[in-house]
């Protein structure tokens, strides 16, 4: 089971990296989106890989999953989720502005920008 | 008594729903409620500082949680003195907004700038990591909304890569979080601090590579260099307003720097040894190197500023990366300078904007209120340059003199000296360009048509006397800051000697009973 999650993590992470790396806004937050997937999962299994035990901590139960990294991953799935939806109104506001979803800075865009406002 | 430390969080947090609910449509209310949180703020982290002044660390549980199970915050010497910086900055930022009327321009302006305060105090005051990082993706949702505030498509698309950039870093973040936990089974940095030390030799690898994600996450936070990137659009495209309230925010990354990596992983830490003592200071440097030659080259003036950021970030990284108590308290020092001297320069460039088309470094007509307006970015570069007469000028010093022990002492010196006279070249051909030779220009002008040029004059209006005041105020901070020098760095010595000796912080925060606090030898002992 851990080579399943490990290679799942990688696969998301490696997935991720590529879609980020196409510079198009759409690409771009699917690929983030991907990328915040795999450190759920990660996050999920920081504390070790326990199946059919409850997460609880008392004394007399010996056989256990670590409740904090659920917690932590709660957390952490609805930052990701809402910083995707900001990121989601940005991108798609850029979009309709400039009739481009180009994430990054053509060569010389900054000099072409200047002249038109000029 | 003790439950002051959690106002700086929970005030801007009440206030903000507050200024959106009730205040919405009523723009005289939200100033009103925005300044006096913002003065109530700067009021309580008078008070913390001046508790914490004589060294006491003093622990707030959330919920009496006791501290490696609940989140704790922790105000120290360096927090609080972080606290009072971020409210001051606040203050002065809050009313050139007002003065400059930016925060008509938009919606929500002062709700998303108490959120942003929240986000900053509350990464300054919090002992716990994971925290931290909630703390963090509350002020960076903050300035998403606030970078943005007042669209335009520029901007918008500046935006695009600041909030992809930064969601990257959050990534790493959690990725970072996830191995320290499963290396260690802790978040809380006081008890971290006491397992990192319990790592074996043989079983460094995970906690090496928690280090170093960790290290990249606040590099990005504090724009070093090659992580810089995201830096000089967003801040050049964000409101100048807004940029200058971020000056603060690069400082977020050095002061979790500071805190992770003197308590955390100190130098004499075994399973971590010749990573971020060795590798951080050629970054630094660099990062030095490389924000006074974009300065140079910049060809517009808020993109020359924002350069000018990366610069002072990367001197205030070179006295962190020293990782000596000289070498921290020169960067604490040098902290509070840029910040004041960064958010001026921002403000300046707003000042000029308000009457010129654009920010290009060329020769235009002088702008309304031209003489004041010169006067001050005379007096805001000086600063940044690091000339004499202010404070950038002993910070450097301070810094050049804690890096005389260094090994690396002859780069340290050779790049702080050239990167300094670059800025110089910049800062001064950037002046004499937008304030010195428009004047040649007024003549020219005159010989149109008399009339043509009154209305003109009339049209671009001087900024308000507030706005003014709040450039004056900063500035007058920047003094302030020069003449104290003394008692200052005395403050920045104790800060750094307390942050070099965290066994108090660590026993406050490990031993402090509560909730809880009894089962800890027998249920945390698992991983």
């Amino acid at each position: 089971m851990e080579l399943l999650v490990a290679s799942a993590i990688g696969l998301l992470t490696a997935a991720g990296i590529y879609l980020i790396l196409r510079l198009r806004t759409f690409p771009v937050i699917l690929g983030l989106s991907l990328i915040t997937y795999a450190v759920n999962v990660f996050l999920f299994a920081s504390g070790r890989l326990t199946i059919g035990a409850p997460p609880v901590l008392m004394d007399d139960v010996t056989r256990y999953t670590d409740p904090l990294p659920q917690a932590l991953v709660l957390t952490a799935i609805v930052i990701s989720f809402g910083m995707t939806a900001v990121v989601v109104m940005i991108a798609l506001g850029a979009f309709l502005g400039a009739d481009d979803d180009a994430v990054d800075d053509g060569p010389d865009e900054q000099a072409t920008e200047t002249e038109d406002a000029v | 008594m003790t439950h002051w430390i959690i106002a700086p969080v929970v005030l801007p947090a009440f206030l903000a729903p507050f200024i959106v609910l009730a205040a919405r449509y009523h723009m005289g209310i939200q100033r009103v409620f925005s300044v006096a949180g913002v003065l109530a703020l700067i009021a309580i982290a008078a008070g913390l500082v001046w508790q914490a002044s004589d060294g006491t660390v003093t622990l707030y549980q959330l919920s009496d949680w006791a501290a490696p199970f609940g989140i704790v915050l922790v105000a120290d010497r360096l927090s609080t003195m972080m606290v009072l910086l971020t409210s001051i900055l606040a203050l002065m930022v809050l009313l050139y907004g007002i003065g400059s009327k930016w925060d008509e321009r938009g919606r929500h302006f002062h709700a998303l700038f108490q959120f942003q305060i929240m986000g900053i105090m509350g990464a300054f005051l919090t002992g716990d990591l994971f925290n931290l990082f909630v703390f963090f993706e509350i002020l960076l949702i903050a300035s998403y909304g606030l970078m943005i505030h007042s669209g335009g498509n520029v901007r918008l698309k500046a935006g695009v890569q600041y909030v992809s950039f930064n969601l990257i870093g959050s990534t790493l973040f959690l990725f970072a979080l996830g191995s320290i936990y499963a290396e260690t089974g802790t978040l809380n940095m006081a008890d971290l601090a006491a397992r990192a030390q319990m790592v074996g030799a043989e079983q460094t690898v995970g906690i090496r590579v928690a280090a170093v994600l960790l290290l990249l996450v606040f590099a990005i936070k504090a724009a070093l260099v090659p992580l810089h990137v995201w830096l000089p659009s967003s801040y050049a495209e964000a409101p100048p307003v807004v940029a200058a309230l971020f000056a603060i925010m690069t400082k977020v990354g050095a002061y979790a720097i500071i805190r992770v990596y003197t308590m955390i992983f100190p130098e004499s830490l075994e399973a971590t040894a010749g990573l971020h003592h060795t590798w951080l200071m050629p970054f630094a440097l660099l990062s030095l190197a490389l924000g006074m030659i974009g300065l140079l080259a910049a060809k517009k003036l808020d993109r020359l500023v924002a350069f000018s950021v990366v610069g002072s970030m990367g001197m205030v990284m070179v006295a962190i990366s020293m990782f000596s108590e000289a070498g921290i308290s020169a960067a604490l020092y040098y902290i509070v300078h840029s910040t004041f001297a960064a958010a001026a320069l921002f403000l300046i460039v707003d000042l000029v904007e308000q009457s010129r088309d654009d920010l290009q470094l060329t020769t235009q007509p002088p702008i309304a209120g031209a003489p004041l307006t010169a006067g001050l970015f005379f007096a805001a570069a000086i600063a940044m340059a690091g000339l004499p007469p202010l404070s950038g000028f002993v910070g450097k010093l301070l810094i050049l003199n804690a890096g005389f022990s260094e090994g690396a002492m002859p780069w340290i010196w050779a790049i702080i000296l050239g990167s300094s006279l670059i800025s110089v070249v910049g800062f001064a051909r950037a002046g004499s360009v937008v304030f010195w030779k428009s004047e040649s220009l007024r003549p020219e002008v005159d010989e149109d048509d008399d009339d043509s040029q009154e209305v003109s004059e009339d049209d671009q209006q001087a900024p308000s006397a507030l706005a003014y005041g709040a450039v004056m105020g900063l500035l007058a901070l920047i003094a302030l800051h020069t003449v104290l020098a003394g008692p200052m760095t005395r403050y920045m010595q104790a800060t750094s000697a307390q942050l070099f000796a965290p066994d108090a912080y660590m026993e406050k925060v490990l031993d402090t009973p509560g909730k809880l606090s009894k089962p800890k030898d027998s249920s945390k002992e698992d991983h």
